[in-house]
């Protein structure tokens, strides 16, 4: 009798833990298939730096540094050949007016290249600020992602550039920008947005609206390297990215952010 | 100053509020929103003829063979409008050699290509190869030739061979009805993908297409089936318009209550861009959503095709009722493609103001080539029953 509990109670554990095994073997299996398949990242999308040697740029604009002047928007232009027309714009300058009642008035007159009028009376203004915009050079960028033939890529310094040569001109990235910061060039028929002047950081010169920025609002800088002035200032600012909730990596951090821009 | 810019200056007058400088121009016109309308109708018109196949419903047979044509016909124009509207046309093949692994956009040619020649050449060419060999064998001339081309060669008619020419193709048809709504639905997804745009993405997108394309599919089969029967001077038959129908109102009845739930979500939770969509739907897409799409399109067949379950008298008037049924859906759901695709690019990002859009009659985008887009088909449609007449398909026993 007790031989046959024993016996049926070897079984019992015979069988658990073969199941045990089982189990733990399929767990297992499946994480190992899982990472192998995902290998590190969780994000079907994402830009990382590779290169130690290479900086990986970001940007910060000081809301509070920039008067509107709109010689940034009007150097991009020059600098990169970008149609002179009020429909395309690498970058842009946006007067926000919050009034006394809470209403929001938001002009860009011809991306603010001829300068700034304000049309709300000064006794309704509660308070108004300037926003240079431009391309963000996300790290999870949403444009990148949707190109449908990789004509629009991240350079090893974290640059969002598009192949013009490769481009098939479907707009699914200019759709893709929560910012509006594509436009389909009318000239040369393909999607085009700034390249953080790709072509003068490469001979070590400052991006050409940041060159002409009469008060320091804009700068750029290596992310990477601790020391860089552009790491000490958002070590020493409250900064903030356009729509966070979007979840874009965005590597533009804007100084005195108000809650009105979007 | 160049015409298209005078185009844009014209735009922007239009503009209200605050737009992003570039956002004037809309970048995805009326060809973008002839393109999920086209798949939309291949889609439901598959389903349905699958419908008759796997789940037998004897009654549905006379649209079979029409439906699949019905689905050939408009599938092989379906990448036309998009190809047209690239900016760099000539590089379109690009998109098939390089795809771009993260692009929702980039399967496209893929999905589009299995759709076409795995599903519906392959059932369409199985369903009719013994036909084609007797036709051959009946014809003279040049015809003679052009069924035996379409045989592949493959000649053998015994009982045999008949069998699994319908085996395979039933085969097919399983494997159809996931791939029809993977094409559909994958349309859905490149609009309801799009982070940036809070009228595109939701999660409901690719099933309110696919919804909406079995709801247009269904209905062109059931005008295509009574066009036919009116050109061939057969009598229409009333059960298989009811029975067309009844599956039409259920598809309808479920294509509502999708949409119906996506615009209350957005409504309760009322996010960030809640008041931007209220403001397009009570003014740009007033007309287009809620008469159009909404009354015209949805509630108006509902409650007639609700009617149609008991009232069964006065067949003339019936026949009528489904054939107006038919057309105010097709405008509903072409409406619906337009609130998507065109509401979707009417407001800005910044969510503070609206563009205008205009749609041109001429060029490349413009309204004639999008109706030159939607009459090819019926075109190809008219040659296909020509060319392959399913009554005068070999009779099979069952």
């Amino acid at each position: 009798m007790s031989q046959s509990t024993s016996t049926m109670g070897n079984e019992k554990v015979v069988s658990s833990r073969r199941k045990f095994l089982k189990t733990a073997a399929t767990i297992a299996g499946a994480t190992i298939g899982y990472s192998w398949l995902k290998s590190s990242q969780v994000l079907l999308h994402a830009a990382e730096p590779k290169n130690e040697s290479l900086p990986w740029y970001g940007i910060v604009i000081d809301i509070q540094k920039c008067i509107g002047c709109g010689n940034c928007a009007k150097a991009c232009k020059n600098e990169n050949d970008v149609p002179k027309e009020p429909f395309f714009f690498r970058t842009w300058i946006e007067q926000y007016t919050v009034k006394n009642d809470g209403s929001v008035d938001i002009v860009s007159p011809n991306g603010g290249i001829d300068g700034f009028e304000q049309r709300v009376p000064t006794e309704d203004i509660f308070k108004s600020f300037f926003v240079p915009k431009m391309c963000n050079h996300c790290s999870k960028s949403p444009c990148t992602q949707v190109c449908p033939v990789g004509a629009t890529y991240e350079s090893p310094e974290g640059v969002v550039l598009i192949d013009e040569k490769y481009c098939i001109g479907c707009r699914y990235c200019v759709q893709a920008c929560p910012y509006g910061c594509r436009f389909i060039h009318p000239v040369k028929k393909v999607a085009n947005k700034c390249t953080l002047c790709y072509h003068r950081l490469k001979k070590g010169l400052a991006p050409a609206c940041m060159e002409v920025c009469p008060t320091g609002a804009r700068m750029y800088g290596n992310l990477r390297d601790k020391n860089s002035e552009i790491v000490k200032f958002l070590k020493e600012h409250t900064t903030q990215v356009l729509r966070p909730h979007l979840n874009t990596g965005s590597k533009l951090y804007y100084n005195a952010l108000s809650s009105e821009v979007r | 100053m160049e015409p298209h810019y005078q185009h844009l200056y014209d735009i922007l007058a239009h503009s209200q509020g605050y737009i992003f400088p570039n956002e004037i121009d809309l970048q995805w016109g009326i060809l973008i929103v002839v393109y999920p309308f086209i798949t939309g109708l291949v889609a439901g018109a598959f389903i349905l003829a699958s419908l008759e196949r796997v789940f037998k419903v004897k009654i549905l047979k006379p649209t079979y063979q029409i439906a699949l044509l019905t689905a050939l016909s408009f599938l092989l124009v379906a990448t036309m409008p998009l190809i047209s509207h690239l900016s760099q046309p000539q590089r379109a093949y690009e998109i098939m050699i390089t795809p771009h692994s993260s692009s929702a956009m980039a399967i496209f040619g893929f999905v589009y290509l299995w759709y076409l020649m795995v599903v519906l050449l392959l059932e369409i060419w199985f369903d009719y190869r013994h036909s084609m060999v007797v036709w051959a064998n009946e014809k003279s001339g040049i015809m003679r030739w052009v069924y035996k081309i379409l045989t592949l060669g493959v000649n053998d008619i015994s009982p045999r061979t008949v069998k699994w020419d319908r085996k395979l193709g039933y085969i097919i048809t399983v494997v159809g009805i996931p791939s029809a709504f993977i094409l559909h639905g994958y349309v859905g997804f490149i609009f309801g993908s799009i982070k940036a745009n809070p009228w595109w993405s939701t999660p409901l997108m690719p099933i309110i297409f696919l919804f909406s394309a079995m709801v247009s599919g269904i209905s062109l089969v059931l005008l295509v089936y009574m066009i036919i029967s009116y050109f061939r001077k057969q009598i229409i038959d009333l059960n298989v318009l009811d029975s067309i129908g009844k599956y039409l109102f259920f598809v309808l009845i479920l294509d509502f209550t999708l949409e119906g739930l996506d615009q209350i979500q957005r409504i309760y939770e009322a996010g960030e861009s809640f008041e931007i969509l209220k403001l397009l739907v009570s003014s740009k897409l007033y007309l287009t959503l809620f008469v159009s799409q909404g009354l015209i399109g949805t509630i108006i067949p509902l409650v007639t095709l609700a009617f149609l379950q008991f009232y069964k008298h006065q067949i003339k008037v019936r026949k009528t009722m489904y054939f107006i049924i038919g057309i105010l859906v097709l405008i509903g759901v072409y409406s619906m493609r337009w609130n998507v695709v065109i509401g979707g690019q009417l407001f800005s990002k910044s969510f503070a103001g609206f563009t205008s859009f205009k749609v041109g009659l001429i060029g490349l985008d413009g309204t004639l080539m999008a109706i030159f887009w939607l009459i090819l088909p019926i075109g190809i449609l008219a040659f296909l029953l020509w060319l392959l007449p399913p009554w005068k398909m070999v009779k099979e026993e069952d």
